[in-house]
């Protein structure tokens, strides 16, 4: 009786910090405070969705060409990827909801196991333009007349999946928290916004990904 | 008030001494002591700033520039502005003040999330210190404004250092504008509605809005500068085919919204100061308060106006022209409805309510020289040249400083529990408002006649215009360190304040001071209007027993009455 009534204590400190009147607010509070922060992720990533589409403006030509030298296949398998870690995630979050913790456990650690099967897919590419000498800087090369703007296509694309990228790393590492805190036992049917939020940050930087993909893969392609 | 009356004085428990030691401090999550510790960094880099500006001042007292080289005058104007925009002006008011009484008065406990609070001020001096690293290793000398391709390709000073300082600072304003935009959101006490939130709680949430959706586009900009300069990328550089003025763009998309950063805050402590010093409640609330969000949208759409002659087409050029047109607008509306409230009122002319009107006074020559410099054919007369130094300075300085300053003298009691000394403070705000005129009116003078900004030497026809200038600088200097002495010498030997020393009506009033550490002794309960005196008797009581000013004007409004043969409307109805 005892232990129960501390452990119930303890499990009450966990999830309710004091400034907040009860434990509603408070998931309001970090619910909201996640949907700002990815507000600002928006804007951060909007300067240099702002810099491509002038670019693209500028030398339609140019990126059209550029992208035609982007493999096809690895992009849209990490499409796939992406999509279906989505998915995991939600599943991890409906466990949670619920109080299935194994199903919490398993579909984040696929959500992690396929976030990592894109990093590496992610990084081959990059190693393959770094063969094709397309990294631009001093070894940068590319028939005329577009090597110029064939550069500038590049640099944006190292950019803004590299910043995708490091989100991506992010994210894995805040899904291995979830995974600790599930194991630990954190989740109830009343309290699992952390879970919630990690899953909201996670179908962010995908989408962000969708919006990359025709970008840089597709538009242009069928232009020859 | 008379819950909190306690035998003895002292041993009340607060949130100063309630723990003690650097730990206490360093670690705390306590938004009122995270708003202190703010305080001191930013007082720093005020001071650091300020010496930047007297060695600008010493250098343009002679026409040849005598006392530094071009390349050393570039260094100052740059690090001057860079301190003083990112490392003062924008933490200044949300940070510091903000910091300490917003959860006060919206009834809260604390902010919403106090460790990520505190994590900001780490970033903030995070970001200090590599600042301060570029400063003391050679510093940076592009302007504030890191125009590409100066700054990317050719300058040789520490840019990528001052542009990695900013961009981490960048981050504690975003987490302080989502800490306070949540709190605001979930955490009002019982019967604090929207309406009835003091207007400083609009502008600052206003300001919130504005540091969260327009620094990410800061930091976006300037780490594309640093990827130019050390991965040699070539986003804004015309030898990749990039196009420089797209900076310019993405820059300003951020840097304007930001000038209302740091002059809406001001606003806000103004709205609080005139009603509580005129006795009176705030002349259209709702318009006040919609005018702050106004402009935080309007903020966004202006940005062009800063690129009239970097080749942008006309056409473009007139539709920036008219939209900063509009952006005046709710700004008007604000200094409307102070005078407003102030007709007819009781005013009390004491320290905070001289800043505010400091702040009226010279916000708006700023606000209408705004107009001028947003007029394209003036523009292009007066673009770089003084009188933009002139424009912007009656705004950050005469505007945003004076707001701060006022806004410091009124909480100080509530963050120390003691009064600072009354004539030292008129004193040092007289000297403010003298020394500033005397620096920044002569330089709208000298942009008229064509002297340029960002030279370290000039014509000698225009030396006496600057002599007055630097004349004023060193005045102003004075007036800046006096607030400097007083206030901390009044943290020992101040009067007591007690709970509530100007008769205000926000809830952080209706707390002891300096407060304790849960802010409340119980969650306070909102029944009555902003700013409406008649909603809490036991301070109408107050002020018909203790105030000289509130006992006259009722005593003028009876007589009033009873010439009119009206009859007195009940008490409290
Ligand atoms: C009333 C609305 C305002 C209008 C219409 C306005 C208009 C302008 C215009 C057109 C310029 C560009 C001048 C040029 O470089 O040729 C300018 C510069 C500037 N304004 Fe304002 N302004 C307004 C309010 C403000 C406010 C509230 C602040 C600050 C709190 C501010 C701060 C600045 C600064 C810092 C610059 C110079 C930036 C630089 O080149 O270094 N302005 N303003
Ligand atoms: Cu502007």
């Amino acid at each position: 009786m005892a232990e129960t009534l501390i452990a119930d204590q303890h499990a009450h400190d966990a999830a309710h910090a004091h400034q907040f009147d009860d434990v509603e607010q408070q998931r309001d509070a970090a619910t909201m405070g996640m949907w700002v922060f990815l507000a600002t992720e928006v804007l951060f990533f909007g300067g240099l969705f702002a810099s491509y589409i002038i670019y693209r403006t500028l030398y339609p030509a140019a990126f059209a060409v550029a992208s035609q030298t982007q493999d096809i296949v690895l992009g849209t398998t990490n499409t796939a990827v992406l999509i279906i870690s989505s998915f995991a995630v939600a599943v991890a979050v409906y466990g949670a909801q619920t109080g299935r913790r194994r199903t919490t456990i398993w579909a984040l650690a696929l959500a992690i196991a396929l976030g990592v099967v894109f990093l590496v897919i992610k990084f081959y590419e990059y190693y393959q333009k770094y063969v094709d000498h397309h990294v631009p800087g001093p070894s940068f090369e590319f028939p005329a007349p577009y090597t110029e703007p064939a550069k500038m296509y590049f640099t944006l694309y190292f950019l803004m999946t590299g910043l995708h990228a490091i989100h991506m790393i992010v994210g894995c590492g805040l899904l291995a928290v979830m995974i600790i805190m599930a194991r630990r036992g954190d989740f109830t049917r009343e309290y699992h916004s952390p879970i919630e939020n990690s899953g909201l940050y996670w179908h962010f930087v995908d989408i962000i990904w969708i919006f990359l993909y025709p970008l840089f893969y597709l538009i242009g392609r069928h232009l020859e | 008030m008379g819950a909190v009356t306690t035998k003895t004085e002292e041993v009340q428990e607060n949130y100063l001494n309630a723990e003690y030691g650097w730990k206490s401090w360093l670690f705390t999550t306590d938004h009122k002591r995270i708003g202190l510790l703010y305080l001191v960094s930013i007082t720093l880099f005020f001071f650091l700033g300020g010496l930047f500006a007297l060695l600008i001042r010493l250098d343009l007292l002679t026409p040849p520039g005598d006392m530094m080289s071009s390349e050393a005058y570039n260094k100052m104007f740059s690090m001057h502005g860079i301190i003083m925009v990112f490392f003062f002006l924008i933490p200044s008011i949300p940070a510091v003040l903000g910091n300490f009484v917003i959860p006060m008065m919206i009834g809260a406990r604390d902010v919403a999330f106090p460790r990520l609070n505190l994590l900001s001020w780490y970033l903030f001096n995070i970001g200090g210190l590599c600042m301060l690293y570029a400063v003391v290793n050679g510093g940076v000398d592009t302007g504030w404004t890191f125009y590409p391709p100066y700054s990317s390709n050719f300058s040789n000073t520490n840019v990528a250092m001052a542009v990695t300082a900013i961009f981490i600072a960048g981050f504690s304003s975003i987490v302080t504008g989502l800490n306070f935009i949540i709190t605001i959101h979930t955490m009002r006490a019982p019967g604090m509605t929207w309406f009835r939130l003091p207007l400083f709680i609009w502008s600052l949430y206003a300001t919130s809005l504005i540091q969260v959706l327009g620094t990410p586009i800061l930091a976006i900009s300037l780490a594309l500068v640093a990827a130019e300069r050390l991965l040699h990328l070539g986003v804004f550089d015309p030898a990749y085919g990039g196009d420089p003025v797209l900076f310019q763009h993405i820059f300003w998309f951020y840097s304007h919204p930001a000038v209302y950063i740091m002059v809406l805050p001001s606003m806000g402590v103004v709205s609080e100061l005139i009603p509580t010093f005129a006795r009176k409640i705030i002349y259209g609330y709702k318009v006040v308060a919609a005018a702050s969000v106004a402009i935080a949208i309007f903020s966004f759409l202006v940005w062009g106006h800063h690129m009239f002659v970097s080749g942008q087409s006309i056409f473009i050029g007139m539709v920036f022209s008219l939209l900063s047109y509009a952006v005046a607008i709710p700004s008007a509306v604000k200094v409307f409805n102070w005078t407003a409230t102030l007709y007819k009122s009781s005013v009390s002319f004491q320290t905070p309510m001289l800043y505010a009107f400091g702040f009226i006074g010279l916000f708006t020559i700023g606000g209408l020289t705004g107009l001028f410099v947003a007029a394209l054919g003036v523009n292009i007369h007066v673009t770089d040249t003084y009188f933009i130094i002139a424009h912007f300075h009656y705004i950050m300085v005469g505007g945003a400083v004076m707001g701060y300053l006022g806004g410091i003298h009124y909480w100080w009691p509530k963050i120390s529990g003691r009064m600072y000394p009354e004539i030292w403070g008129k004193l040092a705000a007289l000297t403010i408002f003298v020394g500033f005129n005397l620096t920044f009116f002569p330089q709208f003078i000298l942009g008229y006649l064509g002297m340029p900004r960002r030279y370290h030497a000039y014509p000698p026809e225009f030396e006496m215009l600057n002599v007055l200038s630097t004349a004023g600088a060193s005045i102003l200097g004075v007036g800046y360190i006096l607030p400097l002495i007083y206030l901390a010498w009044s943290m020992r030997y101040g009067e007591k304040a007690g709970p509530n020393p100007w008769f205000a009506t926000g809830l952080e009033w209706r707390t002891p001071s300096p407060p304790p550490k849960k802010n409340f002794l119980e969650t306070p309960v909102v029944t009555w209007e902003a700013y409406d005196i008649s909603g809490q008797p036991d301070l109408v009581e107050r002020l018909h027993n203790e105030d000289r000013i509130y006992k006259s004007a009722l005593q003028a409004e009876e007589r009033k009455r009873e010439e009119l043969g009206v009859e007195t409307p009940a008490e409290g109805a």
